[in-house]
């Protein structure tokens, strides 16, 4: 995983509700076997609509996005967060997220960052002019005008991001666990052990 | 040790999974929990399986794991008259196909081709096969899989990196959920299905009602319900914003799965029986959050705009953005009806459709076919309804449905009868709605694109769906 630590920069004020993942990356372009290149189709329908935020030009490139609730609805596939990271995007902030949406974005080094909807809203203000800070060691967002809104964020995760863990390599260490809680299955729920028709 | 509090099923299967609690013993946060099941697909798995080739990484259970294509595949003919496989015409398509086919075996994954008989959607296979059973935990890279709930197992979707460290370890690190009861008391009405009642409970809940926590839908309605209606409940669990959903085992789950390819027999079967009957939400176990709802309030459900929460009763109308409290929702609604090209307040059952799609992880198990066979006989498709489709869910549901002659009504009522897979519910493959033009869809997602680019989508029952076909608009079923 890459390590995170601050995310500065502009963000794009797109403000909708119910974002879901069909919105981030329609399925046409999930027919891939790679992670690269999906930029080129993130928020298609959004983007074929003129003067949609995300061709603004004081938009080029800007690392935050800024969304409403229940941002990442939808389908579980990954390729939305590897359609945004394509593009840029390397943080969206939202009053909330879809549970799938966040867990994928965390493993990709996305920033979800949930704040109260009036937080938002002030953030949607800023952006249009401005640039936003993320300081995810302090969990806090600021702006040039000295607003500062607190987040919330699982400690696990946090430690994977500042420091680019590797989640598998991470649980591999408690292999020894995970040996022991199989022969434990192997002995009370043998059933699940050994799916029938695989040991025929 | 934790006997002592009261339980929910779901508390139940997570403690019985636990392996570590990585964050300390007093924890609730992440944990790591094993998997008990596997199912992989062509289009969330090849960058999984590609991430463990270059960390020179194994599969630690691929007796856990089972592959099979469904997302991609064209529905069409896959042999020809001589038995030989057809080729896939979109090239990417059939690359991602033939990684599932390379990658499967090369790290040691039954895998059920495209043309073996009990190909089909990953969400029908796991059940009929008996690969999901009751207390499992079951995964998946589709957000789908909450359908398994209805058979009692805790079965979630997950992106790919979590497919790879599910592959890699048999595990994944996970935060407990919060729990949702949803309880619907009473007797659902004539022509009123399980489709119609998960319909208007994501109206109810909204659709980020359920967002992090695992729905338990009880009462009587349930467990008076065939394990097809639980699987098609389940399935729209994560259309109300809930990673699961899961309903308690009992005897329809367990004879439904008695004599499946991969259940348990003979004395492990009794003893599995004895396990799954304990899985049942104790008395006095809290839920976090509870929603109540009367079946006689549910009728045949349809959606109108762009979200599975913009649902109506099929007596009603078209809603006005105005009528909702929320601006954000106001403005949503706006969007939705320009997408759909709706005037509010026109009568639902007013609006003409020209495409049918019955099929999908939702809807396309037997019980499905014979309801909607059932509305198509001795009728066809009305003259402006210009494709009509029936995918079966698998080729086991396929065979079944046609020893019942089921394709025959399909097909005399004017449908393509079709090949299994998942088709225009997500239209990855050619089964797509031509921009512009409505559907009468059965499957679970009515997103801006979601059936091909412009197409709009009403959700709806296989009866519903069957009742549009005919007489060329939404209509109600009951009144046929």
């Amino acid at each position: 995983m890459r390590a995170v630590s601050t995310i500065h920069g502009r963000a794009i004020p797109l403000g909708l509700k119910n974002v879901d993942t069909d919105v981030i990356i329609p399925a046409h372009w999930l027919k891939t076997v790679s992670r690269e290149g999906l930029g080129k189709g993130a928020f298609e329908t959004i983007r074929q609509a003129p003067g949609n935020p995300f061709d603004v030009e004081d938009f080029a490139g800007a690392p935050i996005l800024i969304a409403g609730d229940n941002f990442g609805c939808g389908s579980s596939r990954e390729h939305a967060a590897w359609a945004m990271l394509d593009m840029g995007l390397t943080a969206v902030i939202a009053p909330s997220f879809s549970d799938i949406f966040s867990g994928n974005a965390f493993k990709n080094g996305i920033l979800a960052v949930e704040l109260a909807q009036e937080q938002v809203d002030r953030l949607l203000e800023v952006a249009q002019t401005h640039p936003i800070t993320i300081d995810l060691e302090n969990q806090i967002v600021t702006t040039p005008f000295q607003d500062r809104f607190a987040f919330d964020v699982d400690p696990f995760r946090k430690r994977c991001l500042l420091e680019g863990l590797d989640e598998i390599g991470l649980t591999l260490a408690s292999t020894d666990a995970i040996t022991h809680h199989e022969a434990g299955r192997a002995q009370d729920l043998p059933w699940l052990d050994r799916p029938l028709a695989v040991s025929r | 040790m934790m006997a002592s509090r009261p339980r929910t099923l779901y508390e139940k299967i997570w403690d019985a999974h636990v392996v570590a609690r990585p964050d300390g013993p007093a924890s609730d946060d992440t944990c790591l929990l094993y998997i008990d099941r596997h199912l992989v697909h062509e289009v969330t798995s090849p960058q999984a399986f590609e991430a463990l080739r270059l960390a020179g990484r194994t599969v630690r259970r691929p007796d856990l794991t089972l592959a099979v294509p469904d997302h991609n595949l064209p529905t069409t003919a896959r042999l020809a008259p001589d038995g030989a496989r057809l080729p896939i015409d979109d090239p990417q398509s059939a690359a991602q196909l033939a990684a599932l086919e390379r990658n499967a075996p090369s790290f040691g994954i039954r895998y059920i081709d495209a043309v073996a008989p009990e190909q089909g959607i990953v969400h029908v296979v796991g059940p009929e096969q008996g690969f999901s059973l009751p207390g499992a935990t079951i995964v998946c890279g589709d957000s789908h899989t909450a359908a398994h709930g209805g058979v009692g197992a805790l079965a979630f979707g997950i992106g790919t990196s979590e497919v790879e460290h599910v592959l890699a370890t048999q595990t994944l690190q996970l935060r407990r959920s919060k729990t949702m009861e949803i309880r619907v008391e009473g007797e659902l009405g004539p022509g009123v299905t399980p489709k119609d009642l998960i319909l208007h409970i994501i109206g109810v809940i909204g659709t980020g009602g359920g967002t992090g926590h695992v729905i338990e839908y009880r009462g009587s309605v349930f467990e008076n319900m065939s394990v097809e209606g639980r699987l098609t409940v389940c399935n729209m669990s994560i259309e109300g914003g809930a990673r699961a959903g899961l309903i308690a085992p009992d005897d329809t789950v367990f004879s439904y799965l008695k004599g499946r390819p991969y259940a348990p027999q003979g004395e492990a079967w009794d003893r599995a029986v004895e396990w799954w009957r304990s899985l049942r939400t104790d008395k006095g176990a809290v839920f976090d959050k509870s929603v109540v709802i009367d079946a006689a309030d549910v009728e045949p459900t349809v959606s109108w705009g762009t979200s599975p929460e913009d649902v109506v009763a099929v007596g009603g109308s078209v809603p006005a953005p105005g009528s909702f409290a929320d601006p954000s929702k106001q403005a949503a609604a706006r969007k939705s009806l320009d997408y759909m090209g709706l005037e509010p307040g026109t009568p639902i059952a007013d609006v003409r459709i020209e495409n049918v799609f019955i099929g999908s992880c939702t809807n396309s198990r037997i019980e499905d076919l014979r309801a909607a066979a059932e509305v198509l006989r001795g009728r066809t498709k009305a003259a402006n309804v210009r494709w009509a489709i029936a995918v079966p869910g698998s080729g086991l549901v396929k065979r079944q449905a046609e020893e019942e002659g089921l394709d025959k009504v399909f097909t005399d009522a004017g449908f393509e009868w079709r090949e299994p897979g998942c088709s225009a519910c997500l239209a990855m493959n050619p089964d797509k709605v031509p921009p512009g033009e409505r559907c009468a869809s059965t499957s679970n997602r009515n997103f801006v694109g979601r059936q091909g680019p412009g197409a709009r989508t009403h959700l709806m029952s296989p009866a519903m769906a069957a009742a549009a076909a005919v007489t060329g608009r939404i209509a109600d079923v009951r009144q046929l």
